[in-house]
């Protein structure tokens, strides 16, 4: 019986990103959307480590270190702009969002 | 079965049950609830990678910080009127996104397994580390010796991003009278 060896997490990964990509293209609530960015990044993390791993190098956890930075300072805009959104529109619906368009 | 297997398999269902309930829920506190859960299976795998001091981080800056804020804006918020959601994206729609999505993890999986014959060229083998001083150790030494210049930058970046939340959140009226 083998153990848990690095590629295993590479399709766990995949799925995820994959559920966080089918996730931003049909949900319509800003929360949600960015929420599923979050779950996006996370399975890049994922493979990160995984890779890191399999290289037997550190410079992956390094940059997951960066990546996690980036989404911090990513969600505190993103849900800035969302609470500015709704204080002018009254919604979080994407949909409703078309002010440039009329 | 070796301990470990069953761990990366509870972990990794978890992850994905997770993940798929935060795109489904309807109730965004759902959703937040369910991501919530997908973070800590996420730090047991990185445990299990023996990325230490990741595993902690995820759990201290994921759940700690980012999710606590999506809870908070969210009741904020306090929609009086739910998103007409999941249901007003048409069925073409979705049917197709979920092709697409699917396709493009079956060809990346088809990559990923390539990837079990590659050779580590590192020099960080787990003895490696031990005798380093450990994951941590190891992980801050090269972040503060060669990886120093980016350290400072993400500074940088995070001291953006406040300035920028303050001045998207501030109200109208407010930075008016502070301009008079």
């Amino acid at each position: 019986m083998i153990g848990v060896e690095p590629w295993m997490l590479l399709p766990v990964a995949l799925v995820i990103f994959g559920i966080g990509l089918f996730g931003l293209m049909i949900r319509k609530n800003l929360l949600v959307m960015l929420m599923c960015v979050e779950l996006m990044l996370n399975g890049v993390n994922l493979s990160f480590v995984a890779f890191s791993k399999m290289h037997q190098s550190l410079d992956g956890q390094l940059a997951v270190l960066f990546v996690m930075t980036v989404a911090a300072a990513e969600s505190a805009v993103g849900l800035g702009l969302v609470i500015a959104l709704f204080r002018t529109l009254r919604t979080v619906d994407s949909d409703q969002i078309q002010v440039l368009r009329d | 079965m070796d301990y470990r297997m069953l761990a990366f398999f509870i972990f990794s269902s978890i992850a994905i049950l997770g993940s798929l309930m935060v795109v489904f829920k309807k109730n965004p506190v759902a959703s937040a609830f369910a991501l919530i859960t997908v973070f800590f299976a996420f730090a047991g795998l990185y445990a299990l990678m023996s990325a230490h001091l990741v595993a902690a981080l995820q759990i201290l800056v994921y759940t700690g910080a980012i999710m606590v804020l999506f809870v908070f804006v969210i009741m904020l918020l306090n929609q009086d009127r739910p998103v007409e959601d999941l249901k007003s994206s048409s069925p073409f729609f979705k049917g197709f996104a979920a092709l697409g999505v699917s396709a493009l993890v079956y060809s990346m999986i088809r990559v990923g397994l390539l990837a079990k014959g590659i050779q580590p060229r590192g020099q960080m083998t787990e003895d490696k580390v031990i005798e380093l001083g450990g994951n941590v150790r190891a992980i801050a030494e090269s972040l503060f010796t060669d990886h120093l210049m980016q350290f400072e930058l993400t500074s940088v970046l995070l001291l953006g991003a406040i300035v920028a939340t303050i001045a998207l959140a501030k109200r109208k009226n407010s930075m008016e009278g502070a301009a008079s």
